[in-house]
């Protein structure tokens, strides 16, 4: 426990612990909440959901220069052994089914990024196209957005450490603090033949043919 | 029956989410044990429509959306794509501009081919290589983002020239750059191409003579491994390469290794021109003047073609004298070259088809477009 007294003061709030000086030695007093939080967000393992050019940002991240490791990322490709889902490029709609599938194979707690503007909403290819989904956000639930097209590998980074405050604000016992919903948003819709209101049309039929709870 | 059933085909589906389909590829094996008997690429997981889109943008808002065809050259498809509106308008384009062009692509098939030989080694068990070879592209990405400010996505190649000139001293920061690069390329041969284990995994593996790469259509380093000497910037010379002189890197064999070491190799020759192109560069406008912002070329359709980092690069426009293109079409080197996969993966095992995938290098933006 000693190490937990050696992290800067600037993280100290978002810890929620409280030092207590005397002649004998560090005594560090914080809840169960704090300490998972910190835990947790100290190493989020990132699944590379990448399929277009934000993807390269993704990797040039996870390399020499920027080094991902340092904020305790570390890319693998199963989904099974990663907390953070990184969506790092256009989504179409062929392409949705199997990123909820990739989704709901990864273990809980789980959070999304989404970067870039394609992952965002759609971003050059808002208009005049028919194949692309407008941002992860319709089918997956969102907590850090990344503008940018693509995103600097520093703004990806800087993505991670808001995430990490996130994470830290979650708590286990329920709705005492922050405390995001993982559910799908489009699994608990209604059946394909009546679209919602707020979506593009094409969005919902392709939507749903995937895997419907037989 | 036992017996039929064990020597039953496995289908196995590999993708589009896999590290080794390098992007959104799909493939359906059907595997004999560990054998490959049939390979079937499903593509479209990229599909974003872009060729349709362009038909609704001015001829000048297409350049943005040629920078996502190849995430990982987009220097080329800007070039492939202006090239094509130059001929079907008839627009001139300045002598620096020439020079410029040549000059980031170049750069950028030093950048593209790193990303690809770095990823063979990834796929063939030596990571160590995708970590120098990134490094090495770091740095050519740092140059252009010292050029046009973006680091991928750059638009920099324009209709009638380029968008901005070099700032001061970024030529001479790309020759020193360009004279400590072979050493990290020589390192990098050494690190790959010395490696017994590397060697063994790219050796012999997706054969293709030169018979069937020219009656498969294939193009760039795919075709130049298999000893096709075929070039745009020879046969087809454009722009400002008939005054530099560089070679044709062949391989012999046509297998994975060759197809990588070609890769590799031609970073040499990228270095020679960069170096003559630079010394060569005359001081002058970079874009040529009264170019309207709508483009309107008359009636008529254009190709033009380049030798990208991928291969042939063709651009077909057809206008119908308008502001806005009736029809864009792009010949895509990717789309052709990663199509083979489904000849020559058949008859090698299963941990071959990764590097097989590798070494025809497909960038999915390009093959769905
Ligand atoms: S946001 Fe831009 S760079 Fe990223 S995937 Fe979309 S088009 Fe490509």
């Amino acid at each position: 426990m000693a190490s937990l007294g050696k992290t800067d003061s600037a993280s100290d709030s978002a810890l929620g612990y409280s030092t207590l000086e005397s002649g004998v030695g560090n005594v560090i007093l914080t809840s169960a909440d704090a300490l998972l939080g910190w835990s947790r967000g100290q190493s989020l393992w990132a699944f590379p959901m990448g399929t277009a050019c934000c993807a390269m940002e993704l990797i040039a991240a996870s390399f020499s220069k920027f080094d991902f490791d340092r904020l305790g990322v570390f890319p693998r490709q199963g989904p099974r052994h990663t907390d953070v889902m990184i969506v790092a490029g256009t989504i179409t709609e062929k392409m949705k089914p199997v990123v909820i599938r990739l989704y709901e194979q990864m273990a809980e707690p789980k959070w999304v990024i989404a970067m870039g503007n394609c992952a965002i909403s759609g971003g050059i290819f808002y208009y005049d196209t028919y194949s692309v989904v407008r941002g992860v956000d319709q089918f997956l639930p969102v907590d850090v957005y990344i503008a940018g097209c693509p995103p600097r590998p520093e703004s990806l980074q800087d993505g991670i450490v808001q995430l990490r405050n996130l994470v830290r604000a979650e708590s286990v016992s329920p709705g005492v603090r922050y405390r995001r919903r993982t559910e799908i948003p489009l699994r608990t819709a209604p059946a394909p033949t009546t679209p919602a209101p707020a979506e593009p049309a094409s969005a919902a039929p392709a939507s749903a043919p995937s895997k419907d709870p037989a | 029956m036992p017996d039929q059933e064990f020597n039953q085909e496995l289908v196995v589906n590999v993708g589009p989410q896999h590290p080794s389909t390098h992007g959104v590829g799909r493939i359906l094996l059907n595997l004999d044990g560990d054998i490959v008997r049939k390979a079937e690429l499903i593509i479209g997981h990229l599909h974003r429509g872009i060729e349709k889109m362009a038909e609704n943008r001015t001829y000048l808002q297409v350049v943005p959306l040629t920078d996502r065809l190849d995430y990982v050259g987009s220097m080329y498809a800007n070039w492939a794509y202006c090239r094509a509106v130059e001929k079907a308008a008839a627009i001139d384009v300045p002598e620096r501009a020439e020079y410029l062009r040549v000059i980031v692509c170049e750069m950028q098939r030093i950048a593209s081919h790193m990303m690809s030989v770095g990823s063979s080694g990834a796929d063939s068990g030596a990571f160590t290589v995708f970590v120098y070879a990134f490094d090495l592209r770091e740095r050519i990405v740092e140059l252009f983002e010292q050029l046009c400010g973006a680091r991928l996505t750059y638009s920099y190649v324009r209709p009638g020239g380029v968008a901005f000139d070099a700032p001061d001293g970024w030529a001479d920061a790309v020759l020193a750059e360009m004279r400590k690069l072979p050493t990290g390329l020589e390192e990098l041969d050494k690190l790959l191409f010395g490696n017994v284990i590397a060697r063994g995994r790219l050796k012999g593996v997706g054969i293709m003579s030169t018979e069937q790469a020219i009656a498969w259509g294939a193009t760039g380093p795919v075709a130049r491994g298999s000893g096709v000497a075929l070039d745009i910037r020879r046969q087809d010379a454009y722009s400002v390469y008939p005054r530099i002189g560089f070679d044709v890197v062949v391989g012999d064999n046509g297998d994975a290794y060759d197809r990588a070491r070609c890769r590799l190799l031609e970073c040499f020759e990228s270095v020679r021109i960069i170096e003559q192109a630079i010394t060569q560069m005359p001081e002058g406008p970079i874009l040529t003047d009264g170019i309207p912002r709508l483009i309107a070329p008359p009636k008529g359709d254009a190709y033009a073609r380049i030798e990208s980092a991928r291969g042939t690069l063709g651009v077909y426009t057809v206008s119908d004298g308008g502001a806005k293109p009736y029809r864009v079409h792009f010949r895509s080197p990717a789309f052709c070259n990663v199509s083979l996969i489904s000849r020559l993966a058949p008859s090698h095992v299963l941990s071959d088809l990764g590097v097989i995938l590798g070494s025809l290098d497909p960038v999915f933006g390009e093959v769905d477009r």
